[in-house]
C-alpha cells in the first residue's frame, strides 16, 4: 500500500494537461456561439456610447488567444473572473452553488444506491422470475419517465395538494438542516430514480456473471446458506462495475442536473450554466465547466481507488 | 429563589407575547433572476420590479401612466423645453440614513451619465449638465428639448442612490444597494432569493404595510403558481394566460390583468444588408398582404386565451397614443390575394426566424396557416435568443419575430425603431418624412402636438410596414386572497406601498 500515494501523485499530474485542454476546447467553443455577451448582458439598450466601454473593460476586442492568456493567468492567481450578468466573481459563484450540488448529487446518489442495488440483487437472484420482471418494469419506468414530468407531478401531489413538502426553493443545510432536507427530498428522488434504473440493470447483470461463475458453485456445495454466498462470496465482487458506474453517475450529477433544477429551482450548477450560456456570460461558463471537468477527475480517481481496496489482486499492478 | 425564577420566566414569557403581532413577510415569485442590483448598471425586468420597493424614483408613473410625484413633489419646464426645474420631497432618507438632498441626486444623475458601467447613458442623452438649485431645488439643462426625460426619469435612470455608498462601493453598488425606497436590502443569494424589509424612516411608511419582502426566481410558470396554489408563495407575476382559467376558478386565489405598453412585431428586412434583397423586404405590397391574411384576434384568443389585445400601431387600441384613424385590420384573404397578384406573385416564399419558446413558436405556426391561404410559403426558423438577435441586429435574416417591453413614453416605442439613424432599428427602414415626424414629437412638450405628429406618422408607418404589429400581451398577477390593495400597472411593476397582507 505504500504506491498509493505515489499512484494518486501521478494521477493528479497527468491531470494538469487534461485540464489545459479543456479549457481550451471550452474557450474556443464559446467563442464560436454566435450572439455576443455585451449585447446579451446590455437587454433592450443598443447605444454604441453604452456598449463599447463595456467591451473595452471586459477586453472583448482583444483577440481570442489573448483573452485565454489573461483568462488563464487569473486562474493560475486563482481568480477566475467577474460574471458580466450580475459583476459577482465567479469564484464566489461556484462557492454558493457547489455545495447546493453536492447535497442535491449526495441525496439522489443515496436514493439510487438505496433502490438501485437491492433491486438488482434481487432481480438477479430470482432471475426470471415475476420479481425479476417486476424490478425490470420498475427500472425501465424509472428511466423512460421524463424528470420534469415527474417532477411537475410530484409537486401538484405532495405540496400543492397533500401541502407535505415546500413545492420547491432551497435552504442550506447549515442554516436550517430540516428544511433543507425537505426541500431537497422531492428533487433528489426524482433524480434518484433516473439513476436507480441504470443502477439497478448493471448490479443485475454484474450478480448474474458472478453467480454463475465456479467459485460460487463450489461455496454452495461447501453447504454455505444462501444469505452467505450472496452477500459476502457474490456481492462484493459484483460491486466492481457497480462503483465505477455510481461514480461516473455522481460525476454527471456534478455537471448539473439543468431540468430538475429549473424545475425545483434549486440554485446549483446546472441553472447556473444554463443562464450563463444563454446570457454569454463567458467567464461563468468556463468557471464551471472547468470545476466539472476537476470533479470528474477525482471522482474517477476515487472510483480506481475504491477499486484496488475492494480488490486487492489490482494492488500488485500499481 | 425557586419563586424569583419562575416570576421572571412568567415575566419574561409575558413580554414576548405581548410583542405586536407577528411580522408580515411577503413572498412573491417572479420569472427571472434579476441581474445586478445597481439602477446606474442592471437591465432586466425583473431588476425593475425589486427596485419598484427599494429605490424610489425623482417621480413615478400612475397606472394611467401619467407621470406623478415620488422624491420630487414638483417640476417646471422653461426656456423652451431646454430646462427641467425639480422640487424634492423634504425629510427624506437613505437606507444608510444620509439625508436626500440636491447634491445627492446631482450625484446620482453625474454617476449615470459617466460611470464607464452605466447602461442609462443614453436613456439620459439629451441632459447637458445637472447642478443643485437650492438644498432641494434641482436643474437639468438640456442639449435639446427632451419630452422624455420625465418618464426616463420615472425608471431606473431617476433612482436616486446615497452619494455615501455609491461612492464607497463604486461599481460593486449592487452588492449592497443604498436606496431610498420602501425597503431596504437585507441578503441576495444568486438564482434563489433576494430578501428587503421595511425601512422605518421611509418617507411614507404609514402607508407601508409589509415588514419584509423576498424575491424568488422560479422560471417555470406551472411551478409558479404551484408554489403560490401550496402556500410557499403569496404573490406571482407573469401567470401563463392558460392557466388563467385556474385561477379565477380557485376561490383561495385572486386573478389580476392589464395590457401592457409594450408590442409584439414581425420585422422585415427592407435594407439592412443583403438579405433585404428578399420580395417582402423589396415591395409594400407583399407586407400589406401579409398583414391582411392574418386573423390577428383570433390568434390573441387561441394563443393567450383572449388575455391579448390585437394590434398593428406600436402603441396597444388602449393606449391614449393609438391612432384611432388606422383601426386593427380584420383578416381580408381576397384582399391579400390581389395584393400579392399585383406585385407579380402566385406564392410568395418567405423565411422568418423566431425565438425556440413555446408561446412564439406556436403563435407563429397559426400564422404561418393563415397566410398559407393567402399565398406566403413560409418557413419558420427556429433559433435561440441570443443568437436571434445577433443575426437581427447584423441583418442575416428575411423576416425576425421580436418583441418590446415597451415604454412610458411613446418615444421609447416608435423613434429607435424606424428612425432612419435609430438604435434597435434592424430593419433599416429609413424614411426623411418619418424622421421628421418623431424628432419633432420628441422636442415638443405639448401632448396635444405630439399626438398630431405620432399619429401623422403611424398612418406612414401603417401603409409601409417595416414591422407588422401583431397585438400586445397582459400582464398577469396572481395573490391569495389575504393579499389585497394590489393595482395593475401597464408597466407591470409590483408596487408595494398600500399593500397589505391580512392573517
Amino acid at each position: 500500500m505504500v504506491q498509493m500515494p505515489v499512484y494518486i501523485g501521478k494521477r493528479l499530474l497527468v491531470a494538469i494537461p487534461t485540464l489545459l485542454i479543456i479549457s481550451i476546447f471550452v474557450f474556443s467553443l464559446q467563442k464560436l456561439l454566435p450572439g455576443d455577451p455585451i449585447m446579451a448582458m446590455a437587454g433592450e439598450e443598443r447605444d454604441p456610447a453604452v456598449l463599447e466601454p463595456l467591451r473595452e473593460k471586459y477586453h472583448l476586442n482583444d483577440p481570442i488567444p489573448v483573452q485565454y492568456v489573461r483568462w488563464l493567468g487569473g486562474v493560475a492567481q486563482g481568480d477566475l473572473g467577474v460574471s458580466l450578468r450580475t459583476n459577482q466573481p465567479v469564484l464566489e459563484l461556484i462557492g454558493q452553488k457547489l455545495p447546493v450540488t453536492i447535497q442535491l448529487a449526495v441525496m439522489s446518489m443515496f436514493f439510487a444506491v438505496i433502490i438501485g442495488v437491492p433491486m438488482g440483487i434481487l432481480a438477479a437472484v430470482k432471475k426470471n422470475t415475476i420479481l425479476d420482471y417486476i424490478a425490470n418494469l420498475v427500472a425501465l419506468s424509472g428511466l423512460s419517465v421524463p424528470n420534469f414530468w415527474l417532477g411537475i407531478m410530484l409537486i401538484l401531489l405532495i405540496s400543492v395538494n397533500l401541502g407535505w413538502l415546500p413545492a420547491s426553493g432551497f435552504e442550506s443545510i447549515f442554516v436550517d438542516p430540516v428544511r433543507s432536507i425537505q426541500t431537497m427530498l422531492m428533487p433528489s428522488f426524482v433524480l434518484g430514480t433516473g439513476l436507480a434504473a441504470t443502477l439497478m440493470r448493471h448490479t443485475r447483470s454484474a450478480m448474474l456473471g458472478v453467480l454463475s461463475s465456479d467459485y460460487i458453485r463450489t461455496a454452495r456445495a461447501k453447504g454455505l446458506s444462501p444469505r452467505e454466498v450472496i452477500l459476502s462470496h457474490s456481492f462484493r465482487n459484483a460491486l466492481l462495475p457497480v462503483v465505477t458506474l455510481s461514480a461516473l453517475l455522481f460525476g454527471e450529477l456534478l455537471a448539473g442536473a439543468v431540468l430538475t433544477e429549473q424545475i425545483f429551482t434549486i440554485p446549483g450548477f446546472g441553472k447556473l450554466i444554463v443562464d450563463a450560456v444563454f446570457n454569454r456570460d463567458y467567464a461563468v461558463v468556463q468557471g464551471v465547466v472547468m470545476c466539472t471537468a476537476v470533479g470528474f477527475l477525482v471522482m474517477n480517481l476515487a472510483a480506481d481507488i475504491l477499486y484496488v481496496l475492494l480488490n486487492p489482486r489490482l494492488r500488485a499492478t500499481l | 429563589m425557586n419563586q424569583i425564577l419562575r416570576l421572571t420566566t412568567a415575566l419574561a414569557f409575558g413580554v414576548l407575547t405581548a410583542l405586536p403581532a407577528a411580522a408580515v413577510d411577503l413572498k412573491v415569485g417572479l420569472q427571472d433572476d434579476a441581474d445586478v442590483l445597481d439602477p446606474a448598471q442592471s437591465r432586466s425586468f425583473v431588476g425593475r420590479i425589486v427596485y419598484t420597493a427599494m429605490c424610489d424614483k425623482l417621480v413615478d408613473v400612475s397606472p394611467d401612466l401619467k407621470i406623478i410625484p415620488q422624491l420630487a413633489t414638483d417640476w417646471a419646464w422653461s426656456e423652451g423645453g431646454k430646462v427641467l426645474t425639480m422640487k424634492l420631497r423634504e425629510g427624506v432618507k437613505f437606507h444608510d440614513d444620509t439625508p436626500l438632498d440636491a447634491a445627492a441626486v446631482v450625484t446620482t444623475i453625474e454617476r449615470n451619465l459617466t460611470m464607464a458601467e452605466s447602461r442609462r447613458k443614453s436613456e439620459l442623452a439629451s441632459v447637458e449638465k445637472v447642478e443643485a438649485a437650492g438644498p432641494l431645488k434641482v436643474k437639468f439643462t438640456l442639449k435639446q428639448p427632451d419630452a422624455t426625460l420625465l418618464a426616463q426619469l420615472s425608471d431606473r435612470a431617476g433612482m436616486i442612490v446615497s452619494p455615501k455608498a455609491a461612492k464607497e462601493l463604486g461599481a460593486n453598488f449592487g452588492s449592497k444597494p443604498v436606496c431610498a425606497g420602501p425597503f431596504k436590502f437585507v441578503e441576495r443569494v444568486q438564482q434563489d432569493r433576494i430578501v428587503l424589509e421595511k425601512f422605518k424612516d421611509y418617507w411614507n411608511k404609514d402607508n407601508v404595510f409589509i415588514d419584509k419582502v423576498t424575491y424568488t426566481p422560479i422560471p417555470d410558470s406551472t411551478v409558479r403558481l404551484a408554489n403560490l396554489q401550496s402556500g410557499d408563495l403569496d404573490f406571482i407575476e407573469r401567470l401563463a394566460p392558460t392557466d388563467a382559467a385556474a385561477v379565477k376558478g380557485d376561490s383561495k386565489l385572486t386573478y389580476a390583468d392589464v395590457v401592457n405598453i409594450g408590442n409584439m412585431s414581425i420585422y422585415v428586412n427592407v435594407g439592412n444588408g443583403a438579405r433585404a434583397n428578399n420580395p417582402m423586404g423589396k415591395d409594400k405590397r407583399l407586407r400589406q398582404a401579409f398583414s391582411l391574411a392574418m386573423d390577428r384576434e383570433a390568434l390573441m384568443q387561441i394563443v393567450f386565451e383572449g388575455t391579448a389585445l390585437a394590434g398593428n400601431q406600436p402603441f396597444p387600441p388602449s393606449s391614449a397614443w393609438f391612432n384611432k384613424s388606422v383601426p386593427v385590420p380584420q383578416r381580408d384573404v381576397a384582399k391579400a390575394k390581389a395584393l400579392i397578384k399585383e406585385a407579380g406573385f402566385d406564392r410568395v416564399p418567405v423565411e422568418i426566424q423566431i425565438p425556440n419558446n413555446p408561446v412564439v413558436q406556436q403563435t407563429m405556426q397559426i400564422i404561418q396557416s393563415m397566410v398559407a391561404e393567402a399565398g406566403f410559403d413560409v418557413t419558420l426558423k427556429s433559433t435561440e435568443f441570443a443568437t436571434l438577435l445577433d443575426e437581427q441586429t447584423r441583418g442575416n435574416y428575411q423576416l425576425s419575430r421580436s418583441d418590446w417591453s415597451g415604454r412610458v413614453d411613446p418615444d421609447g416605442n416608435i423613434h429607435q425603431f424606424v428612425t432612419c439613424k435609430g438604435g434597435l432599428n434592424d430593419t433599416k427602414y429609413c424614411n426623411a418624412e418619418v424622421d421628421k415626424l418623431l424628432n419633432e414629437a420628441r422636442a415638443a412638450t405639448d401632448e396635444k402636438v405630439r399626438k398630431q405628429k405620432y399619429d401623422a406618422a403611424t398612418v406612414i408607418l401603417n401603409d409601409e410596414q417595416p414591422m407588422i404589429y401583431l397585438g400586445h400581451q397582459s400582464w398577469i398577477w396572481a395573490m391569495k386572497k389575504n393579499v389585497t390593495g394590489f393595482t395593475p400597472s401597464p408597466d407591470g411593476m409590483i408596487r408595494l406601498v398600500g399593500l397589505k397582507k391580512g392573517s
